[in-house]
C-alpha cells in the first residue's frame, strides 16, 4: 500500500467506489496491495525488533551473576541461562542505592507538578479569559520566553541560587516551577479557550466571581490538559540530568539520571545492575504513557498543530 | 441615562483587570525572578571574570575576543555540535517523516506498531544512552557483531574512533525516531479526505498525491519539527555526557557545546566565561529560528488564515 492511499478518515475508504471499476483492474488492485501491505509489515515489524531487541538485551545482561559478563561474543537477546531476579533487588537496595535515588527524583518531580499545575493553570485562565491592559505584550513576551533556552540561563540562576544558599538542596530545582512555565501556559490557554465562554457569562450573571468561575467551571474542564501536563513535567523531572547535576553535590540527594550516569562514567561499572538499574528507570515512564496514552498524543498533536 | 451604566462598566471592568493581574502574578513573579534577572546579571557576568569566590573584575569583552580569537576548545565544541546538527536535523526530518507515513496505514495491529515506536522518545536521554553505550562497544557491543556477521569484517570502533563519536550519537537518536513520527502523524491525520479524492478524480497517482497534497498540507508540521529538532540539537547533553563522559569524549569528539560550557562554568569555575558561551548559543539559536521564520513564508502552506485565529 503507498502512502497517498493510506486515508486519514475512515469514511473515505469507499467500497462502494471499488464496484466502478472492472473486475480485472479490482483483482490486480488488490493482489498490488496485498504485497505491499506484505512489505509494510515487514518494514514495522524489522523496526519494532530494532526498538525492542536492546531493550530485551537489557533484561538479558540485568538477569546474569556479577561473575557472567554481560557482554558475550554473539549478544544474548533473550534470557536463557540467568534469571538473577535478586539483581532488581541489589540494584535498588543492597549493591547500589536506587530505591533512595528514586524517592529523590519523585520528591523532585512530585514538587514540580504540584507548582506547575497550580501556576500554569491560573496564568493560563488569565491570559484566555481576563481582558486586561497589556495583555497582548505580556503573551508575546511569554512565547519569546519560550524560545529561549534553560540552558542559557543556567550559570545565573546558580549563581543566584548560590547565593541565597540553596546549592545543595533541591530548592532550586522546584522553585522555579511555582513561577509557571512558558509551554505549559501556551498549551492551557489554548485549551481554555476552546471551552465555550457561555458558561462563564452565566456563572458571572448566576453571582460567582472570577476566582469562582475559575475553581468550579474551567478547572475541572481543563482537567484532560492539565493531566497532559502534569504528564509532561513529571517525565522531563524524571529524565532531567543536568538540573540535578549542578545543583546536588551529595550522593544521598541524587537522581536516579545522576546515579546511571556516574555508574557509567566510573571505571569497573557493574554492567548487570548497571542494566537492573536502567530497567527499572524506564517503568514508570512507560506506565504512566499507557496509562495516559490518548491524552498524551493528542497533547502532542495540539502541539504540533499550534507550533 | 447612559453615564451610569458607562461607570458600572468600567468598574466591572477595572475589576476584571485587576483579577487578571492576580491570576497572572505567578507568570509575572516568575519571569522576573528567574527570567529577567538572571538574563541581566548574565548579560553583567558574561563581561566579568568571577569564579564565584574572589571579587569579580571587570574585563569588558575579554572573555568574548578570548573565545573567538583565543579558546581551542571553544571551536572544538562549535565544531561538533555543527557536525551533529548537519548530521542529525536533517536525517531526523526525512525519516521521521517516512516513519509517519508507515505509521499512518490503515492495517490491522498499527496502533500496537505506533505504541512500540514511540516508547523510546519517552525514555531519558541518560537511559537511552546508558543502553546504547553498552550496545555500541566496540569488541564486545551488539551493534558490530550483528554487522560482522552481515559480512563487515571491520566494523566502525563507534564511540572510540573520533570520526564514530557524533555519527553514533546521531545512530542512537534514531532509536527515539518515533516521536517526531508520532508528531508527523497527527498532522498527516488532519489532512482533510477530501483532498485526496479531489486529487484522485484529476487522476494524480500514488505519488502525486504525496507530493502535490501530503507534502504541502503538512509543511506547518514540518516548520515545528524542524524548529524543535534544532534547538534540540543546539542543546545536547545528556547523551553527550553519558557516552562521552564530562570531559567530551576521546579526543574531544563529543566536547559538545554545553559540555563545553559545563565544563568551563560548574568544572573549572569560570563563570563570567561560562556567561560568555551562554548568550553566543543564544545568539545563533535566535539567528537560526528567525532565518528560518523569515524563509518560512515561501514554503509553509497554511490552509487558514492564522491571523484568524486569535
Amino acid at each position: 500500500m503507498s502512502v497517498a492511499t493510506a486515508k486519514p478518515r475512515p469514511d473515505a475508504d469507499g467500497a462502494g467506489r471499488n464496484r466502478a471499476y472492472p473486475l480485472a483492474t479490482l483483482i490486480r488492485r488488490r493482489g498490488k496491495r496485498a504485497v505491499l501491505k506484505g512489505a509494510a509489515y515487514v518494514i514495522l515489524l524489522a523496526l519494532s525488533a530494532f526498538v525492542l531487541l536492546p531493550v530485551a538485551w537489557m533484561l538479558t545482561a540485568a538477569l546474569k551473576p556479577d561473575l557472567v559478563s554481560v557482554f558475550t561474543v554473539t549478544p544474548q537477546w533473550l534470557p536463557t541461562d540467568h534469571w538473577d531476579w535478586v539483581n532488581f533487588r541489589r540494584a535498588l537496595f543492597d549493591t547500589l542505592p536506587f530505591a533512595r535515588y528514586t524517592f529523590n527524583t519523585l520528591v523532585i518531580a512530585g514538587g514540580n507538578i504540584l507548582g506547575t499545575l497550580i501556576s500554569c493553570s491560573l496564568v493560563a485562565y488569565g491570559f484566555a479569559r481576563l481582558r486586561f491592559r497589556g495583555s497582548g505584550p505580556l503573551f508575546y513576551v511569554l512565547i519569546v520566553t519560550m524560545l529561549i533556552p534553560w540552558q542559557a540561563l543556567m550559570v545565573p540562576q546558580f549563581l543566584m541560587f548560590f547565593k541565597i544558599g540553596w546549592y545543595g538542596t533541591i530548592l532550586p530545582l522546584i522553585a522555579p516551577a511555582f513561577g509557571g512555565t512558558a509551554f505549559y501556559i501556551f498549551l492551557i490557554r489554548q485549551y481554555m479557550r476552546t471551552i465555550p465562554r457561555e458558561l462563564d457569562e452565566a456563572a458571572l450573571v448566576d453571582g460567582l466571581n472570577r476566582w469562582q468561575i475559575f475553581w468550579r467551571i474551567v478547572l475541572p474542564l481543563s482537567t484532560p490538559v492539565l493531566t497532559v501536563c502534569a504528564v509532561f513535567t513529571f517525565i522531563y523531572n524524571w529524565n532531567n540530568l543536568l538540573g540535578p547535576l549542578i545543583y546536588l553535590n551529595n550522593d544521598s540527594q541524587f537522581t536516579i539520571p545522576i546515579g546511571l550516569a556516574n555508574l557509567v562514567t566510573r571505571a569497573g561499572t557493574p554492567w548487570n545492575l548497571l542494566m537492573a538499574a536502567n530497567l527499572l528507570s524506564i517503568i514508570p515512564p512507560v506506565v504512566i504513557y499507557f496509562v495516559v496514552q490518548r491524552k498524551l498524543i493528542g497533547g502532542i498533536a495540539s502541539v504540533g498543530l499550534k507550533g | 441615562m447612559t453615564k451610569p451604566r458607562r461607570r458600572v462598566l468600567g468598574r466591572s471592568r477595572k475589576r476584571e483587570e485587576r483579577s487578571a493581574y492576580l491570576f497572572i502574578a505567578p507568570w509575572i513573579a516568575g519571569f522576573l525572578l528567574f527570567w529577567l534577572a538572571p538574563m541581566a546579571i548574565s548579560v553583567v557576568l558574561s563581561l566579568m571574570d568571577w569564579d564565584l569566590l574572589s571579587t569579580p573584575k571587570w574585563i569588558g569583552l575579554q572573555n568574548y575576543a578570548e573565545l573567538f580569537f583565543n579558546d581551542r576548545t571553544f571551536w572544538v565544541s562549535v565544531g561538533v555540535t555543527l557536525k551533529y546538527i548537519v548530521l542529525s536535523v536533517p536525517l531526523y526530518l526525512v525519516t521521521g517523516l517516512l516513519l509517519s507515513l508507515l505509521l499512518n496505514l490503515k492495517i490491522r495491529g498499527i496502533t500496537v506498531f505506533r505504541t512500540i515506536l514511540f516508547i523510546p522518545s519517552i525514555l531519558s536521554g541518560v537511559a537511552v544512552a546508558v543502553l546504547w553505550v553498552a550496545m555500541l562497544n566496540p569488541d564486545t557491543g551488539a551493534v558490530n557483531d550483528v554487522l560482522r556477521q552481515i559480512g563487515i569484517s571491520s566494523p566502525p570502533r563507534w564511540l572510540q574512533d573520533p570520526s564514530w563519536a557524533v555519527p553514533s550519537i546521531v545512530l542512537v537518536g534514531l532509536w527515539g525516531i518515533g516521536g517526531g513520527a508520532i508528531i508527523y502523524l497527527s498532522g498527516l491525520q488532519n489532512i482533510g479526505a477530501q483532498l485526496y479524492e479531489a486529487a484522485r478524480i484529476d487522476g494524480a497517482g500514488a505519488f502525486q498525491r504525496f507530493r502535490f497534497v501530503t507534502l504541502p498540507m503538512l509543511t506547518p508540521t514540518l516548520l515545528f519539527v524542524l524548529l524543535t529538532s534544532l534547538i534540540d540539537a543546539f542543546q545536547v547533553f545528556d547523551t553527550a555526557y553519558v557516552l562521552g563522559g564530562s570531559q567530551g569524549g576521546v579526543g574531544d569528539s563529543l566536547r559538545f557545546y554545553l559540555i563545553n560550557l559545563y565544563n568551563a562554568g560548574f568544572v573549572g569555575g569560570r563563570f563570567g566565561y561560562a556567561s560568555a558561551m551562554a548568550w553566543i548559543l543564544v545568539l545563533a539559536a535566535a539567528a537560526v529560528i528567525l532565518i528560518i521564520f523569515r524563509t518560512s513564508g515561501r514554503w509553509v502552506y497554511y490552509e487558514y488564515d492564522p491571523e484568524s485565529e486569535r
